[in-house]
């Protein structure tokens, strides 16, 4: 996002938006969705740049306990269980100091039950011996309906439940939650009043916020108070091919050739035969996407920071004129795609800080058709697919295809749906010799054809 | 990473012809966060007197307007002065006080009614009814009221029991007001507790587990310490709460300046990455001096990611950032040509861009416009901090006092920012205190006045993108963009046969627009840089 003060190897700057790493916790009952909230809240933080990773204690504890018998192993009467769910997160807490301190991540995400106020205490404590922020997400939910599909969601095909029936495996979960219901001491706003925290309720429906001190929890809240568990799909597709795509000309303002309209009007059908529900569609303020969404005959919303990558120097070059006038750009893009900024143009590190006001809002709507170009939709797709900086730049976005994107569990479905009308190609792998003295042979060894 | 600049292509062609777009007078140019908002939205402040209504009401309605959403607030009180000349003391306020009540039940349907003109009538898309309004009955009232009209309404209610907090308050604004002409300060105190007192007694608060679970509201503890947000409807009120909790009142200053002299500057050139003058490099000495004479707490430093403003930064010897987004305005095809250049070169968008320079968008690159949405990150980033220092650019440097002195899209371009000089900001009372400060190094002056002569033609001239979709001829008929928010379009969608003829028509215009557009050049593959 901003490059640190004196970048001494640009390549090596981190977003840093924090002095001191930042200890999420998760608080809260069990089918609570603080799992579900550690991950996504990881996914967003890494896409915008922040390192940031979950510990799961119950993974803790499966790797101690190995083989889960019943919900016996949660009453707080079990001595023995006791003991060894306290280790588990001993154990979780070195790995995160670990990570923090050592590792160079900048958040990282506690997820466990943590429903007691001396856990909560020994965590702070902990936190405030190793220099870091501690900030607290409670989820508290009291409505069997959300509960009850929590559980079917996630617990089932958890590996504790992996040998029994779903009924068993329900029943226990219920009698596992009771364990924790009788202990269970909520963040309190005179108790805790020190502390800083986000009580989520009702899955979204009020929240309360309490002592938030820097950027990162700020941005954390807001990130928070813009999900939604609603079921909803997003539809991620190109325009349709454009007259520059088919010279094999990157970037410009080209229209549709006629193969682009035919895909538009494919594209319709599509739409009309997946009858969605309340579709929103946006475009960007490029011509081929407007055209192509001008052809739906529905209104649509035009986002400035949808537009393509910009290639600067290299607008409208074909990838053989821009080896032959900048092989040395050509070299250094191949090296380190995502970091590459074009001369007076856009790197996709650049373009990531520029989809972020497109994401939240897509957390926060529910059907969406987003109509955009080849980098912005890898951008796109690495928020929702959790791929890494070096992934997105590589990631498959074919012309003439729908990608649609259903939320589910911890991730997302993917489906993608062909068309069926013919276009180029736009995908340019990364070459084998990206070395700045190769020959040009080897630089152009991927293009993709064209006219 | 050098920034070669070498132009790809053979010299352009004369860009004579340009697009025109028709727009009709009441038609709102497209503010990049007018999307967020579908039916109008009525904000209501809650809270007892001297707990930063209005210090809130004013700062959300400036950070509103500023980010495009036209919004206004309407003061209870202000009405109450016109209505009753003369305010005697907080008996009017005492609550079995009968005529009193009257006329402030009077005062508050006239506020309402005028509320319902701006919003319904005056294009207004949000006003934020600034008054106590501590009672269930009155928030029905208007909660009713609001229905009536189909407009949202969201609550922001400060709650506050700290006596030093609301002691400064009263002595920062209340002695100040209107009401206190003798400005006495302990009569003041005194009369304005007593005016508090009045209220408590019939006030209730929002309470989110019964009464209220139903209203969206947002409450704000302690100045900020802790927030209660219930029902958050669409992406406006997510922002209007993501806003209230950046917003602080610890006092902190913001020093803006642009980089030192550059050598485009010399020049006369606009835009550009080039280095600093010989004079650029002494201001950023002197700059250096100023920033130690003034002592500056825990002071950050933030510049743009182009030369000019690294190399002022650098002189400081502090650590500093890089903001991309605090980059010049892409001027596109006409960067690094002078003014003259333009003129000669593209006669109609020198004067195009004079006709309206907020929306004026250089083909190829930005607008006034999209720069202020290209920096609302930046705005609610200041807004968190304490004492910081920006180091950018002339367009960007107007865009961000704008924010802080309240500036319209009218005044926004012309305002002037020249180089080696710093400006202070400092909040005080419901605005900002400017303090300018020359550093006495000479530089050429980069400012163009507002032209005395406007070009007159009707419909004023304004690229709206590089695709203009008015190929869909009913651009009235067309439903509002409702797509941001909850809010399903009217039943009056054109029925599929209708639309089905629109996209062959939709077709057709668009060959027809490229051939007259050069500004994308359909099949040369070239573009005119």
């Amino acid at each position: 996002m901003r490059g640190s003060c004196r970048p001494n190897n640009p390549r090596d700057r981190t977003v840093c938006m924090t002095n001191c790493p930042t200890l999420i916790v998760t608080v809260g009952l069990p089918a609570r969705g603080k799992t579900y909230i550690s991950k996504k809240l990881t996914r967003y933080l890494n896409w915008i740049g922040v390192p940031t990773k979950e510990f799961n204690v119950g993974d803790y504890r499966r790797e101690c306990l190995k083989i889960y018998k019943s919900f016996e192993f949660f009453r707080p009467d079990n001595e023995e269980g006791v003991k060894i769910r306290r280790q588990c997160a001993m154990s979780a807490l070195n790995d995160v100091r670990q990570y923090l301190s050592v590792e160079g991540g900048q958040v990282a995400v506690f997820d466990a039950t943590n429903t007691t106020r001396d856990r909560r205490g020994t965590i702070m404590k902990f936190a405030e011996q190793n220099g870091f922020k501690v900030f607290f997400v409670e989820s508290v939910c009291e409505d069997p309906e959300v509960i009850a599909q929590n559980i079917v969601q996630v617990k089932l095909g958890n590996p504790d439940y992996m040998n029994c029936s779903s009924e068993e495996a329900i029943e226990d979960f219920m009698e596992r939650i009771k364990c924790y219901e009788t202990s269970y001491q909520p963040l309190d706003e005179d108790l805790d009043s020190d502390v800083s925290y986000i009580k989520i309720m009702d899955v979204g429906r009020r929240y309360l916020v309490n002592r938030v001190v820097d950027h990162i929890q700020s941005r954390i809240v807001y990130y928070l108070m813009n999900i939604h568990i609603t079921p909803r799909s997003i539809y991620l597709c190109r325009h349709g091919e454009s007259d520059l795509n088919i010279k094999g000309r990157i970037g410009g303002d080209s229209g549709l050739s006629s193969r682009g309209k035919e895909f538009a009007k494919h594209l319709r059908s599509f739409l009309e035969e997946q009858k969605i529900k309340d579709l929103k569609i946006w475009t960007s303020q490029m011509k081929r996407t407007i055209q192509t969404a001008e052809c739906l005959g529905v209104p649509y919303e035009q986002w400035k920071s949808l537009n393509e990558i910009d290639a600067g120097v290299c607008e409208e070059m074909m990838y053989e004129e821009i080896q032959e006038h900048f092989p040395l750009e050509f070299a250094l893009r191949d090296q380190d795609k995502y970091r590459y900024r074009y001369p007076k143009g856009e790197s996709y590190e650049d373009l990531v800080q520029r989809l972020e006001p497109v994401i939240m809002e897509l957390e926060r709507q529910e059907n969406v058709l987003v109509i955009c170009h080849q980098a912005v939709m890898r951008c796109l797709l690495a928020y929702f697919l959790d791929k890494t900086s070096h992934e997105l730049p590589y990631l498959k976005c074919p012309l003439h295809t729908v990608l649609k994107l259903t939320p589910v569990a911890y991730g997302c479905k993917v489906e993608s749906v062909y068309l069926g009308v013919e276009s180029v190609n736009t995908h340019r792998d990364r070459p084998e010799n990206v070395n700045v003295q190769r020959s040009t042979e080897d630089a152009l060894q991927t293009v993709p054809a064209h006219l | 990473m050098a920034a070669i600049h070498k132009k790809p292509c053979t010299a352009s062609k004369s860009s004579t012809e340009s697009k025109r777009t028709d727009l009709k007078s009441n038609e709102k140019k497209g503010s990049w966060a007018y999307y967020m908002t579908n039916s109008p939205l009525l904000i209501v402040m809650i809270g007892l007197p001297a707990r930063g209504k209005t210090y809130m009401s004013k700062k959300l309605t400036r950070y509103l307007n500023w980010i495009g959403v036209p919004t206004k607030v309407f003061n209870l009180g202000a009405y109450r002065r016109e209505a009753v000349q003369s305010y005697k003391s907080y008996d009017f306020f005492r609550h079995d006080n009968e005529e009193a009540m009257k006329i402030r039940k009077q005062c508050a349907l006239v506020a309402l009614q005028d509320v319902k003109t701006y919003l319904s009538e005056e294009g207004g898309q949000i006003a934020v009814f600034d008054a106590t309004n501590t009672t269930r009955e009155r928030r029905t009232l208007i909660v009713n009221f609001a229905q009536e009209n189909s407009f949202k309404v969201f609550f922001v209610e400060s709650v506050c029991d700290d006596p030093e907090v609301i002691a400064e308050n009263i002595m920062e604004v209340k002695v100040s007001s209107p009401d206190y002409p003798e400005r006495d300060r302990e009569s003041v105190m005194e009369d304005f507790l007593k005016r508090i007192e009045c209220y408590k007694v019939t006030y209730q608060p929002l309470d989110p587990d019964k009464h209220d679970m139903n209203l969206s509201f947002i409450k704000v503890i302690n100045v900020g310490r802790r927030f209660l947000v219930n029902k958050v409807q669409d992406s406006i009120q997510s922002k209007i709460v993501y806003y209230l909790m950046n917003i602080h009142v610890h006092s902190h200053s913001i020093y803006l300046c642009r980089h030192g002299e550059s050598l485009h500057n010399l020049e006369g050139r606009l835009g550009g990455d080039s280095g600093l003058s010989e004079r650029g490099k002494k201001f950023a000495v002197e700059l250096k001096a100023f920033v130690k004479e003034h002592n500056l707490f825990d002071l950050k430093v933030w510049t743009s990611q182009l030369k000019r403003t690294i190399q002022t930064a650098e002189e400081l010897g502090v650590p500093y950032e890089q903001w991309k987004i605090l980059n010049e305005i892409d001027a596109g095809m006409c960067e690094e040509m002078t003014y003259a250049m333009i003129e000669e070169k593209y006669p109609e968008e020198f004067a195009m861009r004079d006709q309206d320079k907020y929306h004026y968008r250089y083909p190829g690159g930005e607008s006034y416009q999209d720069l202020v949405q290209r920096l609302e990150p930046v705005i609610m980033e200041l807004e968190r901090q304490g004492n910081v220092l920006v180091i950018c650019h002339q367009a960007v440097m107007r865009c961000l006092l704008a924010y802080f002195l309240d500036k319209g899209a009218d005044d926004l371009p012309y305002m002037k920012c020249p180089l080696h000089t710093v400006l202070k900001l400092t909040p005080v009372a419901y605005g900002c205190k400017v303090e300018m400060f020359d550093l006495k190094v000479e530089a050429v002056n980069t400012h163009r006045d507002r032209p005395l002569i406007k070009v007159k033609t009707p419909p004023p001239m304004f690229r709206r993108n590089s695709f203009d979709p008015l190929s869909t001829k009913d651009q009235i008929k067309r439903p509002r963009m409702y797509s941001m928010g909850n809010f399903s379009p009217p039943p009056t969608l054109p029925p599929p046969a209708f639309a089905s003829t629109r996209i062959s028509e939709g077709i057709e215009s668009v060959q027809r627009e490229n051939s007259v557009d050069c500004f994308s050049a359909p099949d040369t593959g070239e573009k005119s840089t």
